[in-house]
């Protein structure tokens, strides 16, 4: 029981940073209308930007580096938002605007393109930002080698309940809930309700939905269509930017950006929208979820129950095969995703 | 600046989708206040005139909107001077609510207390619609859709509407109602520029009449002298 809900607190945790990342594809795909395979590149760059800001701030201003101030987060969110918005104005700026009235696929290619070209910047072996005792701390980019994100909440459980085992012999186990799972679902949640306030609730979001129904008539009554757009995808990339952020505090050992853990994790943000319904913003939300749980739990309940029978130990191994499992239950049975209904036109 | 005795001139516009030449060097003007309808069969060019005024396609020749040239503008600059385009179909957003559709047709204005006048007047020339405005508007009925549209328009304040065949795939009395509204809009004192198929119902509304065959201007003038004309009567009015 004990480990079953601590392997369910990380799925929550995890869920929504995939809730996050699924956000940003969905929207840009509801909205110019093509898969933006560069969405998980800004994802790493959000991680990686909250690295390099904490250590250059850590350093510059000789803060304490096994317990900096709280104030830091905040900061560096900040910068990993901003970096991660303007490389994606950029972008979109020089990428994508241009090809607004091309074929699908040359966009689609071009994402990849993009993809690529940010990956491989990553790597490049970057001029120093911060160093100390002239050891470089961090560089700009990246690097090629993997790094430590220096811990910036304290790494307390706020809520800790002992599960007696009803057996002597076997010791009490205890559900830790930490601070910073709590935190990655408290900030994931208010982004979230943030940008369903922005998308339901104001002009700019009943633009960006007419938009997304119709270029051509939402410019009929107004709207500047190549803003909106510009917009949108800056939206996706500050919400990936703080998934990233959120990563990097839950796993503070950065790979370098071309890692493929980094290519899965975006890829299962993915699965995530097209599972809860692509251009659906509650979609990705319930998708990113669903995906967490369902990898943690296959681990949980495959390595529990089946590797015993069998005499295997592949549970863990099998992760991203219950992720895409579900992703082709889902095309099999609805193809829409969960919560995509598609629209049609009274004629 | 004194205002432009026409709201709308254009002269020698052609446009081509490709190879093919859907209008060939039309010209016509819609004088301030009037209903100028434009008529022709399918094919002929109508609808894409409409897109060529609100430079929705590339056009060669010139478009003048209320005194000054179209050239360089987009559909949504045009709007916020005043040009408002109910586009063929209706162009509802069928995932948004009724009074989202409204609110988005007054996207350009920021003057509460007018739009809420004005939305006050929407639901004057239409009833059904405000006992609809929770409704999702993909929901609503065909001629629900078609009011929604034109009121939708009206929020936007304009000197000039293009309707796109409004009264498509209406009954007979939600047609004589919509062209009743047509009326009384303009009454108001806004301008318009009608495409019909309804040549019978559209010459009677209309000040001026344009014929459109295959691209190009076939004949134009007072829509009573049209009427009357026997060409037009064997080719729009079926006697
Ligand atoms: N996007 C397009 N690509 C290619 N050809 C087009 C396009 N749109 C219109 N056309 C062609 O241009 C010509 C004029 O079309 P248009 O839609 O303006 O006709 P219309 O007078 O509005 O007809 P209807 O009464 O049927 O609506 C037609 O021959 C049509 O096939
Ligand atoms: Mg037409």
């Amino acid at each position: 029981m004990a480990d079953f809900l601590q392997i369910l607190i990380t799925a929550i945790a995890v869920g929504s940073l995939y809730a996050l990342i699924a956000l940003g594809y969905t929207m840009v795909y509801g909205i110019l209308k093509f898969i933006n395979f560069a969405h998980s590149d800004i994802f790493v760059l959000g991680a990686w930007t909250s690295l390099t800001a904490s250590v250059c701030v850590i350093t510059w201003l000789k803060l304490d580096t096994q317990q900096p101030p709280l104030w830091l987060a905040p900061v560096v969110l900040l910068c990993a938002m901003v970096v991660c918005g303007g490389v994606a104005f950029l972008v979109e700026r020089l990428a994508y605007k241009p090809l607004r009235k091309s074929a699908r696929l040359n966009v689609l290619i071009t994402a990849i393109g993009v993809s690529l070209l940010l990956q491989n910047v990553g790597q490049l072996p970057g001029f120093t930002a911060a160093e100390k005792d002239g050891r470089s701390l961090a560089t700009v980019p990246f690097g090629p080698s993997p790094s430590r994100m220096p811990s910036l909440l304290p790494d307390t459980s706020l809520i800790s309940v002992p599960f007696p085992s009803g057996d002597p012999t076997i010791p009490a186990a205890s559900v830790q809930v930490n601070l910073v799972d709590v935190f990655i679902f408290v900030s994931a949640m208010v982004l979230m309700f943030g940008l369903q306030h922005l998308v339901y609730r104001t002009k700019l979001g009943a633009a960006m939905r007419a938009v997304s129904f119709n270029t051509e008539t939402a410019s009929l009554m107004g709207v500047p269509v190549d803003r909106v757009m510009s917009f949108t995808f800056v939206t996706g990339a500050v919400l990936a930017a703080a998934a990233g952020f959120l990563y990097a505090l839950k796993y503070p050992g950065l790979n370098q950006p071309a890692h493929e853990i980094w290519v899965l994790l975006g890829l299962k943000a993915f699965v995530a929208a097209v599972v809860g319904g692509i251009g659906n913003v509650r979609g990705a939300v319930l998708g990113g979820f669903l995906i967490a749980l369902i990898e943690f739990m296959g681990m949980y309940l495959f390595s529990k129950y089946l590797d015993p029978l069998m005499g295997t130990n592949m549970g863990t191994n099998l992760r991203d095969v219950y992720v895409f499992s579900v992703l082709i239950v889902v095309l099999l049975v609805k193809p829409s995703g969960l919560l995509g209904t598609p629209v049609r036109e009274k004629v | 600046m004194p205002e432009a005795a026409n709201i709308l001139e254009l002269r020698d516009i052609s446009v081509k989708y490709g190879a093919i030449r859907a209008i060939n060097n039309v010209s016509f003007s819609v004088k301030r206040g009037e209903i100028l309808t434009l008529i022709g069969c399918n094919g002929a060019g109508k609808t894409t005139t409409l897109r060529a005024i609100s430079s929705m396609v590339r056009v060669s020749g010139d478009v003048t909107f209320n005194g000054s040239s179209t050239a360089g503008e987009r559909p949504e600059t045009l709007v916020r001077r005043g040009l408002c385009h109910c586009p063929e179909g209706r162009g509802i957003f069928a995932n948004m609510s009724v009074e989202e559709n409204l609110s988005l047709g007054a996207f350009t204005r920021n003057d509460r207390d007018a739009i809420e006048s004005d939305r006050q007047r929407v639901f004057t020339l239409f009833p059904r619609i405000k006992e609809r405005l929770k409704q999702n508007a993909g929901t609503l009925s065909g001629g629900e859709q078609q009011m929604l549209a034109i009121g939708r328009a009206l929020l936007s304040r304009p000197q000039l509407l293009l309707l796109d065949e409004p009264s498509l795939g209406l009954a007979p009395q939600l047609v004589q109602t919509i062209f009743r509204i047509i009326r009384e809009i303009n009454q108001q004192g806004v301008s318009i520029l009608l495409v019909e198929q309804n040549a019978h119902m559209a010459l009677q509304v209309a000040h001026t009449a344009v014929v459109l065959e295959t691209g190009g201007v076939a004949m134009q003038g007072p829509a009573s002298d049209l009427a009357r004309s026997d060409a037009v009567r064997k080719a729009y009015l079926g006697h």
